[in-house]
């Protein structure tokens, strides 16, 4: 089958290689029908996420059709069910599992060893995601071979477009749990750093939870454009103080609420056509990345929460913890607990709550997934989110 | 990445220092035009260029116009070049003053090493732009009609209010009296 293989630092290529194969009797195979480039992907695409080694296929954004069924996973799954399949692996009986905490499953990573030397304790297996959670071959292919199938899917109905529904996968979920870890009140502000793909489902779950006020925050113009399609008011931070314009907005409060959907890749973006642009970005690398965590912390109103969905893998620098403490914040953080939340969202897409395909600027086969790669990163030619279709 | 922003995309290059400097250098013609038609006399006395106060009231209108067309035009490249030619003009001009035996040749030399740095920083400027400018990014895609919202917004707007927030993503019950506007309830102690 062809699937897009990393070979290195920005180096991603469709490749043909062997067809999954059930190996365990939970698994199940899954031609996929669509996939999509997530802003996680970025880190792996830039090699800023360790763990990866040459000939790992991709992805963790994926749906399409059951094919194949191990034994022990057939009174769940048959042949020919349509499904979502959740970027992180769930075994659905450990504790964790039981209490929801899908993303730190215990059972489901088989590197789990590698995961507690570096967290502590191990988390869930997740696609296409490095050795360091499980290594699982991803999801930008043709097939997909998923374990624990029995648990790890998200049933849906024929009738709706596939672009409806692939982000029950990852990103609507994330945005959703982003707002929801605000517990949003019908007075709130909800300020959200990053209007990529997480920041625009965290915008729209933040105006379907009922906040009275949404601020975006990003520096590129059609980002911001989408953003305030959404409802938000935008901040260019290249144009604006942050903190100044949030204090306007909320009566010199600060925002209740504050979301980082920015993570650690935003400004790892490698090569640039200019030198001049290379510098800049080098010295962002050091200075604005702890920069979007600090802000936050310092503008969050007293007793506000700071919700944290974008993704950081290890040591962070003069995080103002003084500020923290004393103005008593709330911090909730983690990978999506997808599971958790698609039956309620996949009822919201049905009753036209919203329609989450309003993401994708972007969808080509899966041959083009790698120029696509460098589009996505580069944020050239509007490209917001990319579907890849095999 | 290419490092955009709203001002500079429309611009059609990339580089926002080069665009502040061609603001300034904008505002700076305006700002020398009014001078020079403000005080044309004092100039010229300043100068030993009696009798040639309507030349520098007219090179103030100049220097206006091209103030003007810097800050206004989607592109200001020709106008930085417009610039450039200028100070051509000014330091030719200046020239004709050091000529005989003009008692303020001293300011005339000041003026002009003023004129000739002004001109450095209008070149490099000029020269920058036109580097930037065969290649324009692409028009901006539109995306104000993605709400994502297929009733509209203020039928979205909260209609999620029915989902009960878990109790572990709850905020501490301590904490609610901050975070919710203040009711009326008791009187504040007077300070
Ligand atoms: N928690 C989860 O389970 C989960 C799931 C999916 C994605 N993520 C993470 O969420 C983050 C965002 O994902 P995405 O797909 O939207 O990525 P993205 O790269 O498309 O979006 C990031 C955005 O942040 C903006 N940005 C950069 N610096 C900023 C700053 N200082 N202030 C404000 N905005 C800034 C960028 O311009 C960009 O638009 C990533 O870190 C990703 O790994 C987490
Ligand atoms: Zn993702
Ligand atoms: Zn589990």
């Amino acid at each position: 089958m062809k699937a897009l293989v990393w070979h290195g630092t920005t180096d991603i290529r469709c490749d043909s290689v062997p067809d999954p194969q059930i190996e365990h009797p939970r698994d199940a195979i899954i031609k996929v029908t669509s996939c999509a480039i997530c802003g996680s992907d970025l880190h792996l695409y830039d090699h800023f996420m360790p763990g990866m080694k040459s000939g790992d296929i991709m992805g963790h954004e994926t749906m399409g059709e059951v094919v194949e069924v191990g034994a022990e996973s057939k009174g769940k799954l048959k042949v020919g069910d349509r499904v979502v399949i959740p970027f992180t692996i769930i075994c659905g009986e450990c504790d964790q599992c039981k209490r929801g905490n899908f993303s730190v499953c215990e059972r489901t990573n088989r590197n789990g060893h590698i995961a507690a030397k570096a967290f502590g304790h191990t988390t869930a297996g997740l696609f296409g995601y490095t050795h360091l959670t499980g290594g699982y071959p991803g999801g930008q292919a043709e097939y997909l071979r998923v374990p624990f199938a029995d648990a790890t899917h998200i049933k849906v109905p024929n009738g709706i477009p596939d672009e409806k529904l692939l982000f029950l996968s990852d990103i609507f979920p994330t945005g959703w749990q982003a707002a929801v870890q605000c517990d949003i009140e019908p007075t709130d502000t909800v300020a959200i750093w990053g209007a990529g793909p997480v920041g625009q489902m965290a915008i729209r779950s933040a105006i379907l939870l009922g906040a009275k006020q949404v601020i975006a925050i990003d520096r590129v113009p059609e980002r911001l454009d989408m953003a305030r399609a959404g409802g938000a008011i935008t901040i260019n931070f290249d144009e604006e103080s942050v903190i100044e314009r949030l204090n306007e907005l909320t009566n010199g409060k600060g925002p209740e609420k504050c979301i980082d959907a920015v993570g650690m890749e935003a400004h790892a973006a490698g090569t640039v056509d200019a030198m001049y642009d290379r510098v800049k970005q080098a010295t962002m690398m050091e200075t604005d990345r702890p920069h979007v965590l600090r802000e936050m912390a310092y503008v969050c109103r007293p007793a506000g929460t700071l919700s944290i969905p974008g993704v950081y893998g290890g040591l962070l620098d003069k995080i103002p913890f003084g500020a923290i403490m004393n103005k008593g914040l709330t911090i909730r953080t983690g990978q999506t607990h997808v599971n958790r939340w698609t039956d309620d969202l996949l009822r919201r897409i049905e009753e036209g709550q919203i329609d989450p395909s309003f993401v994708i600027t972007h969808t080509v086969g899966l041959n083009e997934g790698p120029d696509m790669y460098k589009i996505f990163r580069d944020k050239q030619d509007g490209c917001i989110k990319v579907v890849l279709k095999p | 990445m290419r490092y955009e922003t709203e001002r500079t995309r429309r611009r059609g290059h990339a580089d926002t220092a080069t665009d502040t400097l061609a603001r300034g250098l904008g505002i700076f013609s305006i700002a020398l035009g009014i001078a020079e038609i403000a005080a044309p006399r004092a100039l010229a006395r300043a100068l030993g260029m009696k009798g040639q106060e309507g030349l520098i009231a007219g090179y103030g209108v100049r220097e206006i116009a091209t103030g003007i067309g810097i800050l206004a035009s989607k592109d200001p490249t020709p106008w930085i070049w417009g610039r450039v030619a200028g100070d051509g003009l000014d330091l030719a001009t200046l020239a004709t003053a050091l000529e005989g035996r003009n008692p303020k040749k001293g300011n005339v030399g000041i003026a002009m090493a003023a004129v000739a740095g002004m001109t450095a920083l209008d070149v490099y400027c000029a020269q920058t732009l036109s580097r930037e400018t065969p290649h324009p990014l692409p028009p901006m895609q539109d995306y104000s009609d993605r709400t994502g919202y297929p009733g509209g917004i203020e039928q979205s707007h909260g209609a999620a209010r029915d989902f009960e927030v878990p109790r572990d993503f709850r905020a501490p019950e301590a904490m609610r009296p901050y975070t919710q506007p203040q009711t009326p309830q008791r009187p504040m102690p007077s300070m």
